[in-house]
């Protein structure tokens, strides 16, 4: 078998795909991490039937309708409530005590998918007092995913999982209080989806959303390129405020960008940054 | 020796039984070993991860923490972090992702195999261990693909022999043998190619 030669085919393939996505829906990931975007690719192929992945690129080139379900395949990204505790205790202890000192908070969750981590800072903002005066922009390039997030409905079993991480962060209220249970559903309590104002934003091509005091970005980083972690560095630096906050993943880093001189660390296992102003 | 310390890249997987399977074959690994490490055991996602620093104390290679697009250190071990696949870009740095579950695990031994074999093609070795499961099944058979070297721990010797039976079902192995003779491939592997 003369695998090699078979390798490049399907290199060539991609980026044929690639290509037909942008010039016909306009959304552009010749910047994304090729290793994760070729599994995403490949998967997507094996879920719609497809045997080669120039298949996909016709059914792309021909069927309007294909692209939305392709879009989810491509770029829905799996979180669950206050992943990562330790982060969440940390935003508590060393963020928002800071931003309390502003009539106003403004927060962007950038690259939301469907919304568990934003309706975990909406919960922090709650039990802090804070929630009254914030507003939370949670973005995303997805349009089904952000429809799920809206809509706040989430599996009841993931809301175990949700609760030993929402005790894990240091939370001492009931977790049960913000969400209603009905058939197997967890439906997030209105009061929190009411501070949050869901948009479609894709950091490839969109620029400045708001002026905002805190960036949550986590977890999206690792699907990009290095230009296009910078550029989406760029557009969180002009939308911070002075001593504007940053967070990323917690396997994420700052040090393999252009970017690293325009943050200052305020803590590393938070992967918590603030934004300075370099001259 | 079978296993040449110029090559590209060695991948390691394991899972049941794993961490003593490790400890022998990673603490056979000379201080001139020339080559990256990159290991996935299997661990529940929010696991503490003590193996790397507990296996720091015996290896003669250094261990280096996972972090998204960090160039990639020669002689160096990288362990996967649990809730991330690890994966390998073309120009050479560290990928995550935290994409669905694969053979129900993140990380997945798969997704890093695969993606390993994609950039050192023959320059790889993969070394598959005791598991449970099937995961490094798919992984092994496309190191052999691309030209890579193949190893896989014999079952009979393995406290969980179903992940090393499913690879050698599913592929003509290289090399089947014990952890013993596993690690003394490695144990004498001083440069013939240095400067290579």
């Amino acid at each position: 078998m003369n695998a090699v030669p078979d390798s490049r085919r399907e290199d060539r393939e991609i980026e044929r795909l690639i290509d037909a996505i942008l010039v016909t829906h306009g959304y552009d990931f010749r910047h994304y991490a090729e290793a994760s975007l070729r599994r995403r690719i490949l998967r997507a192929s094996d879920r719609f039937g497809f045997a080669t992945i120039g298949e996909i690129e016709a059914k792309v080139l021909t069927d309007a309708s294909f692209f939305s379900r392709l879009l989810s395949e491509l770029t829905v990204t799996v979180s669950e409530m206050f992943r990562d505790p330790e982060v969440y205790r940390l935003l508590a202890t060393d963020v928002l005590p800071v931003l309390a000192t502003y009539p106003s908070i403004r927060i962007w969750h950038a690259g939301c998918s469907t919304g568990e981590e934003v309706y975990s800072m909406a919960i922090l903002l709650k039990e802090e007092g804070l929630l009254e005066r914030s507003t939370l922009y949670a973005t995303d390039i997805n349009p089904a995913a952000l429809q799920k997030a809206r809509a706040g409905v989430f599996s009841a079993s993931d809301m175990q999982k949700a609760t030993t991480n929402y005790q894990r962060a240091g939370r001492r209220e009931a977790f049960g209080n913000y969400y209603s249970a009905s058939y197997g559903a967890a439906v997030i309590e209105r009061e929190l989806k009411d501070r949050i104002v869901f948009a479609e934003h894709n950091l490839a091509t969109d620029e400045v959303f708001s002026e905002v005091h805190l960036v949550v970005c986590r977890n999206v980083f690792i699907y990009f390129d290095k230009p296009m972690q910078s550029r989406a560095l760029r557009i969180f630096h002009e939308s911070l405020l002075f001593k504007g906050f940053l967070c990323i993943g917690s396997r994420e880093s700052l040090e393999f960008t252009d970017y690293e001189p325009h943050f200052a660390e305020v803590s590393h296992a938070g992967r918590i940054y603030q934004k300075r102003e370099v001259r | 020796m079978l296993v040449d310390p110029a090559l590209g890249a060695m991948v390691v997987g394991a899972s049941a039984g794993g961490i003593h399977a490790l400890r022998i074959v990673l603490r056979s690994l000379p201080v001139d070993f020339g080559a990256p490490v990159f290991v996935v055991q299997h661990f529940p996602a929010d696991a503490v991860m003590l193996l790397p620093s507990l296996l720091a104390a015996e290896c003669q290679l250094p261990i280096e923490a996972v972090v998204d697009k960090a160039p990639i250190k020669r002689g160096h071990i990288y362990f996967a972090v649990p809730g991330y696949h690890l994966l390998i870009e073309n120009e050479r740095t560290l990928a995550l992702s935290t994409d669905e579950l694969v053979n129900w695990s993140r990380p997945s031994i798969d997704v890093l195999f695969e993606s390993a074999a994609r950039v050192y093609r023959e320059q790889l070795v993969g070394i598959l261990l005791t598991g449970g499961n099937s995961d490094g099944a798919a992984g092994i058979g496309a190191i052999k693909e691309h030209g890579g070297y193949t190893i896989v721990q014999d079952p009979t010797t393995a406290e969980a022999p179903a992940m090393p039976t499913a690879a050698i079902n599913a592929t003509p192995v290289d090399f089947v043998a014990s952890l013993e003779q596993i690690s003394a491939l490695f144990a004498h592997s001083k440069g013939r190619n240095n400067g290579a």
